[in-house]
């Protein structure tokens, strides 16, 4: 975990966090960020640092979202087995899955710098260690925690991948090491897709590295290589995965995020998101950002049962799932649905056919529940 | 999803109630099921806590593994879990009734067990524990070096058995409790949240003097609800990792038992909320009555039970690691089968089913307003005439019919009797004016007057669709070729020594 952001967030979006550190972009966050850009609430929230799962506590919703210490026990276990003695079971994963021929390693920490732990600082030589084996004058054969930036809302994120090798068919990859398991070849595709989607944010982050040092991309594989369990034991396994639909997909989002300072500023100046302050001041100043809430926030963002709640205050279609949104297209309340079926309330002309249709599902209910 | 269920939703929504889906049980639930309640270690692929398990409601059995990391106690976790459930699986092995396959020459009589085994589990993980347990049980070796008892590779085989037929809509050997509701009822939550056994069944059957939506809230909270499994609350597991240090240091062997049955308390308590939530959905869904095709399917359960309990008794090999390629394809064919043939009969069995079908125009329902019993047309040899009958169906108003001429139906009235659309007429209320001429289904009566019964009488409400649940199976290999499983014949797997030795660490 970084510990620092070397560059203060824009004023505004300092200002709204108040005294409390920042807390980093992490490819998580920015993977969770894209999976709802409509949300102006969690991409501000983000871009000015602020401690979602504090935030949410101090308006009354405890966080679900904790570690188990076997878990972290389990984690912590296979990066230190991945890492062992110079990336030994990696170096071993490359010439023995991968028929990569390297016989030993070549591994530059990145942890630090001299001692200096400073993202900016790690930054600056994960750059010039890229340009130098990029252009043939080195031979790292693999970067331990490099620190590559990417753009995300006009903010300035700094992000961690566990490893970049360059020696798989002569091109760069992003390296994570995972601890959920492949059982004979596969893992949970649910975890291979959001490790997916974080390798991406690394992939980007990398090529903005190339551009600025004036390389050719092309030497960015867009495929990664993901490390983890193999079977039931604790042997790490390798497989490369292609990330061609992963990296479009983020591309769009990323340019679809509006930029979290303008977002920032149409808040009302006594707006702030310091959570030493009171409960009511801060959910004034949620409110006053746009949520654009689905049940699938649950999974992945801290605030989502208070933006549930509100969701379900305003009746928001959305909050009963895709399916039902869907059938709702243009109705915005699900009180206003159900007006149209009780025939309280007629609806305008873009709602009429879908009305229609539910009306005749309501009808079709009625009749067939008591033909039974 | 469909128009219906969003409306069930939305009232659901507004009442605080879950709405029904169905008007009967699409699946079948066994007088005597297993229910099975486990809990993992969290971070691990398969590494067995706990678990509640029997066929008792009021004495549940409990099995825990004080030290998860202990190769040797994971494997008395399975031997404890294998003794339970094989006596089980025995014990559907009794009597037996016989049934045929194949037509003509082929026909054959063969005999099934009038019983087979029918595990439930919380949810879909359950179901993936099950293929996991399953997949590191089944190819373990009794003799050498890495022995382990015969009854862990034989659960593994049944495990295995289990979870791959669980994929079949038309199976009941093993369910979910959590789909097995939520395709009965529809709530006023999303989908994913439904997937949390406690705040689905809040909405279902919310406590004395509350409403779902504020029931499920409360059952999302893991200290009054723990998560279903088998993944366990992370709060939880700090308590469990402290008292499990504590045992591994204890210093002497009575202190370690005190804190090894402090353990088991601990995953007990966290397992009972859930243990009685399973059998509060049985008897839930016991309250439904079943489906008309319910028999039938249960029928061909017990046949692949009977067929593979022949098996193991012959030869006894366990599945392969993976699929091979045919049998993958095969399976796949097989399944596609089985997903639309249960959607038609369901829809046979249940008008509510049906009526999605109406919706969207593939079903309409009119009233008999005329019939036609003595038609006759000319018959395929020149000259010859046949039996045609005709009824007329009104349909009420502002009904969709949204099939054309020529097309071939069938009412879940009289399954056995083929029809087809000769005219479709909108009349001025919006209503249609549809007429059938009908084929078969007289009681092999070639001439009028039809048998009592088999032609409609004026006045009847009847229902037409394209869904046929008797269609056969295109292009598949019959399935008296397609043994234990609708995977076709087994292939059995020959385990080899790092199989045997395989680490569960
Ligand atoms: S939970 Fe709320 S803040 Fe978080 S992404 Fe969803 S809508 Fe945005």
């Amino acid at each position: 975990m970084p510990s620092q952001q070397s560059e203060p967030p824009d004023d505004r979006l300092a200002r709204l966090r108040g005294p409390q550190p920042p807390q980093p972009y992490t490819a998580r966050k920015i993977t969770a960020l894209t999976a709802n850009p409509a949300c102006a609430r969690r991409a501000v929230l983000d871009a000015a640092g602020v401690d979602k799962a504090l935030l949410a506590q101090q308006v009354g919703y405890e966080p679900r979202f904790g570690q188990s210490p076997f878990a972290l026990a389990r984690e912590q276990a296979f990066h230190g087995l991945v890492k062992w003695g110079g990336y030994a079971e990696l170096i071993r994963l490359l010439r023995e899955q991968l028929s990569v021929p390297v016989a030993e390693a070549h591994v530059t920490d990145l942890n630090e710098v001299g001692g200096n732990t400073a993202l900016h600082v790690r930054e600056r030589e994960t750059r010039r260690l890229i340009a130098h084996v990029a252009s043939g004058q080195d031979v790292r054969l693999i970067l331990d925690r490099p620190v590559l930036t990417l753009e995300v809302a006009g903010q300035t994120a700094y992000l961690e991948p566990d490893a970049i090798t360059h020696r798989i068919e002569g091109k760069f990859h992003v390296v994570l090491i995972r601890s959920f398991a492949a059982i004979d070849g596969q893992a949970n595709p649910t975890a291979v897709a959001e490790a997916a989607k974080q390798a991406a944010v690394y992939v980007l982050a990398l090529r903005r590295a190339f551009d600025t040092a004036g390389l050719p991309t092309e030497q960015i594989s867009h495929e990664f290589l993901l490390v983890c369990p193999k079977d039931f034991s604790n042997r790490p396994y390798g497989r490369l995965i292609d990330l061609r639909q992963e990296l479009d997909a983020l591309q769009f989002q990323l340019t679809r995020l509006r930029r979290a300072e303008d977002l920032a500023a149409q808040l009302p100046e006594t707006a702030t998101l310091d959570t030493t302050r009171s409960t009511d001041e801060l959910s004034a100043s949620i409110e006053a950002l746009d949520a654009s809430y689905t049940p699938s926030c649950l999974s992945f963002c801290e605030m989502a049962r208070y933006c549930r709640d509100e969701a379900d205050g305003c009746a928001s279609p959305a909050r009963l799932g895709n399916g039902v949104r869907n059938d709702l297209p243009g109705i915005d309340s699900t009180r206003t649905a159900l007006d149209y079926l009780d025939g309280v309330a007629a609806p305008g002309e873009a709602e009429t056919e879908a009305a229609d249709l539910l009306r005749a599902a309501a009808r079709l209910r009625r009749l067939r529940r008591g033909a039974a | 999803m469909s128009v219906l269920s969003t409306v069930a939703a939305l009232t659901a929504s507004r009442t605080g109630r879950a709405e029904p889906l169905t008007t009967v049980r699409h699946q079948h639930l066994d007088e005597k099921p297993f229910v099975l309640v486990p809990l993992t270690l969290a971070g691990e692929a398969c590494a067995p806590l706990a678990a509640l398990v029997g066929t008792d409601p009021e004495r549940p059995t409990l099995l825990t593994v004080r030290q998860p990391r202990n190769r040797a106690e994971r494997f008395r976790f399975a031997e404890r879990l294998a003794a339970l459930l094989l006596a089980y699986i025995d014990g559907c092995r009794t009597e037996t009734e016989p049934y045929t396959v194949g037509r003509g020459r082929e026909k054959e009589e063969r005999l099934r067990f009038q019983r087979a085994p029918q595990l439930l589990v919380p949810n879909g993980e359950g179901i993936a524990y099950v293929r996991l347990l399953g997949r590191l049980t089944r190819l373990r070796a009794t003799e050498g070096p890495y022995a382990v008892d015969s009854s862990v590779p034989t659960l593994g085989k049944w495990l295995t058995w289990f979870a791959e037929l669980a994929e079949f809509p038309n199976s009941g050997v093993l369910l979910a409790m959590t789909r097995l509701l939520a395709a009965h009822w529809a709530t006023g939550q999303s989908p994913s949240e439904d997937s949390h056994l406690a705040s689905l069944l809040a909405w279902i059957d919310p406590p004395e003097g509350s409403d779902g939506a504020r029931a499920a809230r409360e059952a999302e909270d893991p200290a009054v609800w723990p998560p279903a499994g088998p993944s366990t609350d992370p709060v939880f597991d700090r308590t469990l990792h402290e008292l499990m240090t504590r045992y591994d240091d204890a210093s002497d062997d009575r202190g370690r038992e005190a804190v090894g049955r402090q353990i088991d308390r601990e995953l007990s308590g966290q397992m009972l909320p859930t243990w009685r939530l399973m059998w509060r959905g049985v008897e839930l869904l016991r309250d439904l009555p079943e489906g008309a095709h319910v028999p039938d399917r249960w029928a061909l359960d017990r046949r692949w039970f009977s067929e593979y309990a022949e098996y193991l008794d012959a030869d006894g090999r366990p599945q392969a690691r993976r699929d091979q390629a045919v049998r993958a394809a095969r399976r796949l064919a097989r399944l596609e089968d089985a997903v639309t043939r249960y959607e038609a009969e369901r829809a046979y069995d249940d008008p509510l089913v049906m009526a999605e079908y109406e919706l969207t125009g593939e079903a309409f329902t009119g009233t008999v307003t005329a019939r036609d019993e003595d038609r006759f047309v000319p018959g395929d040899r020149p000259g010859s005439q046949v039996w045609r009958p005709t009824i007329t169906l009104r349909t009420s108003t502002d009904t969709r019919v949204g099939l054309a001429v020529g097309t071939e139906v069938k009412s879940p009235a009289r399954p056995g009797q083929a029809a087809r659309i000769l005219e479709v007429r909108q009349e001025d209320d919006g209503g249609h004016t549809v007429v059938l001429q009908l084929k078969g289904g007289f009681a092999n009566k070639r001439k009028p007057p039809a048998p009592a019964g088999t032609l409609a009488e004026t006045g009847e409400e009847l229902t037409y669709t394209t869904l046929n649940p008797t269609a056969m199976p295109s292009a598949l290999p019959d399935e008296e070729n397609t043994p234990w499983t609708h995977g076709g014949p087994p292939q059995p797997y020959e385990p080899t020594d790092e199989d045997a030795e395989e680490t569960w660490e």
